[in-house]
């Protein structure tokens, strides 16, 4: 298959599955025991006024025609107005999306480095201490549970130590510039040092947490695929050529296993969006999780609507771009 | 027939354990890999200590998981309270004991129901193929386009928080998993010369599914399912911590570190000893389900 055919055909079955999750999301939300009116309105609310209730949000209507007019919106770009802020859901999830992604980025980069680094340490140093400390971290990254290791870090880093903000995304007090949401990069495009060290000593912590179990899959994936090439053909003959070990090492081995640690990074980013809302509700960062969390707690449906469409979107287009790249590499891929 | 009927019952004896021999030789060939896997073996120590502590939970503590004692409320891990109390004045020590029972139930819950979606979901795609397989496989895709967590906790708020929905979430979201595999098997095995020669006989899909494809498609889906269990326990812990699983005064891990959240500073024990809990019980299935990985696949171990 040629590789344009096969964008065509993946993006074609996206938007197949992304109909899918919406008629997903719309049934969750609208056919289950939970009463969104009941909810906002508290339990003693009289009748006329959550039929008034009921009416301002279509939920008189048939639930096929609720249904479809929330496919039009969707058409549109419209997820509603959110019953909590009075804002459209779109509006809140493009002012909390960044934070997320800002969130993401900087766990990612994080754990492929800690990860990457490891696992070749790991391989070439078989069985001696760094392999055994780098095995230890990474079953413990898989096992930990997230929020409790986050607890725990704010525990020792801010209350104990002081060395770090305990949560949130900027001090109080500086406001960095907004142009792009992504606050590291909007600081450096200013110039605004201290608003930079700020955010990047509020960033730290979450990033962290949040990076730590993506580090510890990476870091086992590379150790495997390093000592798979390591044994390899032509590394004996590299090495029996008599290029030097760093040479063969990072000029042969290290290019050829990193491939597989492509698929394990677009695996990965899942579990973080999975992590983001636990590590998000911990430290306060003002994020699409925590946005769908505290909706959720207090029913605000077309919030959650919304947002959990708008992950899935996310998270597919992910995928869809690790498989694009990886078919772009592999040939052997488009099928 | 009548040779079987005449030999004494040593010989019976010796019959059967001729017969039996193979399997037993297959056995005492898994018992030595696992001896010889010590992350298997520390991994079932694990678990086996896990399971026993749910069992004999009443035996290992005297107080409560659940009734308030507001004289002791928040009293450091002593003699009396090792795990010191919460602010109720509950025993952490009894919570934290009677949690595993919490755990072993959703753990066993949420296997059965997803290894049964899952398999069906599965077995039949991989059987019938073209259309059947197609559909059930968007469907699958569709449930894999969102991360696990948010799946769930959107599962469990519109159900309603409890328990019994949030191990009915969480298998809505594992059940995939299975169904990739069981596809994977059941494709496997249908295109083998022995399903051609019972359709030839004349049986039907059904009976072929049940008792020919499913059996043999089956090993490597209990396999994944005990290198999935550890997940089981991070999400239920995860959606209990946010308040969106188990409810108080279940003693459920995660909900318990949640309970702690707000006296994390002063009393931090309410928060760090469920929270060993779980990363334990988590670390010996992820041990387990390595040292089963590296017995299957040899090449994986060094």
């Amino acid at each position: 298959m040629k590789l344009g055919t096969y964008i065509l055909k993946r993006i074609f079955l996206m938007v197949i599955v992304m109909l899918g999750v919406a008629t997903i999301v719309f049934f969750i939300t609208h056919i289950i025991p939970a009463d969104p009116v009941g909810a906002i309105l508290g339990g003693n609310a009289p009748i006329e006024r959550i039929d008034e209730m009921r009416h301002q949000l279509g939920l008189d209507k048939p639930v096929l025609l609720q249904f479809f007019d929330y496919l039009r919106g969707l058409v549109h770009a419209d997820f509603g107005v959110s019953l909590k802020s009075n804002r459209p859901v779109l509006t809140d999830i493009i002012n909390y999306f960044p934070a997320t992604i800002e969130l993401s980025i900087v766990s990612m980069i994080f754990a492929v480095i800690v990860g990457v680094v490891l696992g070749v340490f790991s391989a070439i140093y078989r069985n001696k201490p760094v392999d055994h400390f780098s095995r230890v971290f990474s079953i413990l990254g898989v096992s930990m549970p997230v929020f409790w290791l986050g607890l725990l870090l704010l525990l020792l880093f801010y209350y104990n130590l002081d060395w770090l903000p305990g949560g949130g995304r900027h001090n109080l007090f500086i406001f960095p510039t907004h142009i792009t949401g992504l606050l590291l990069l909007d600081s450096i495009i200013t110039r605004d040092w201290i608003a930079f060290w700020d955010v990047l000593r509020h960033i730290i912590l979450p990033a962290f947490v949040l990076g730590y179990a993506s580090a510890a899959s990476i870091a086992r994936i590379m150790r495997a695929s390093m000592l798979d090439i390591l044994r390899q053909d032509f590394i004996r003959t590299a090495k029996s050529k008599g290029l030097p070990k760093r040479v063969i090492i990072y000029r042969h081995a290290l290019k050829n296993a990193l491939i597989p640690v492509v698929t394990v990074i677009g695996l990965s980013f899942g579990s973080l969006l999975s992590g983001a809302v636990l590590t998000e509700t911990i430290f306060s960062w003002p994020g699409l999780g925590r946005y769908i969390v505290n909706a959720l707690l207090v029913l605000d449906y077309p919030a959650v609507t919304g947002g959990t469409l708008f992950i899935a979107f996310i998270y597919s287009l992910a995928n869809l771009l690790v498989d694009i790249s990886y078919a772009t590499l592999d040939p052997r891929m488009r099928v | 027939m009548n040779s079987v009927k005449n030999i004494s019952m040593k010989g019976k004896i010796d019959l059967f354990l001729k017969q039996r021999e193979p399997i037993l030789e297959d056995w005492k060939h898994t018992y030595y890999l696992w001896r010889s896997t010590p992350l298997a073996m520390i991994g079932t120590v694990i678990i086996v200590i896990f399971l026993c502590i749910a069992i004999f939970a009443p035996l290992l503590t005297s107080f409560s998981p659940t009734d308030q004692n507001m004289n002791e409320r928040l009293l450091p891990p002593s003699s009396q309270h090792i795990f010191g109390t919460d602010q109720y004045g509950r025993d952490v020590f009894s919570r934290v004991v009677y949690g595993t029972r919490v755990e072993v139930w959703i753990i066993f819950i949420v296997s059965i129901i997803s290894i049964i979606i899952g398999t069906v979901v599965g077995i039949i795609a991989g059987y019938f193929g073209g259309v059947v397989d197609e559909i059930l496989m968007r469907i699958t895709d569709m449930f894999l386009a969102f991360p696990r967590l948010v799946l769930a906790m959107v599962l469990t708020a519109a159900l309603g928080p409890n328990l019994t929905n949030t191990m009915i979430a969480i298998a809505l979201v594992d059940w995939t998993v299975y169904a990739r595999l069981g596809r994977a098997e059941a494709m496997k095995v249908k295109s083998q010369p022995y399903i051609e020669a019972i359709r030839a006989i004349g049986a039907k899909d059904f009976r072929i599914i049940a008792f020919h494809v499913l059996p043999m498609s089956i090993s490597p889906v209990v396999v994944q399912l005990t290198l999935r269990m550890g997940t089981i326990i991070l999400t239920a812990a995860g959606l209990g911590f946010l308040g969106l699983g188990a409810q108080p005064p279940t003693p459920e891990w995660g909900a318990i570190v949640s309970d702690g959240r707000s006296y994390l500073v002063d009393q931090w024990w309410i928060t760090t000893f469920p929270g060993i809990a779980i990363a334990l019980v988590v670390l010996g299935f992820n041990f387990l389900g390595d040292g089963i990985r590296d017995i299957l696949d040899p090449r994986l171990r060094r």
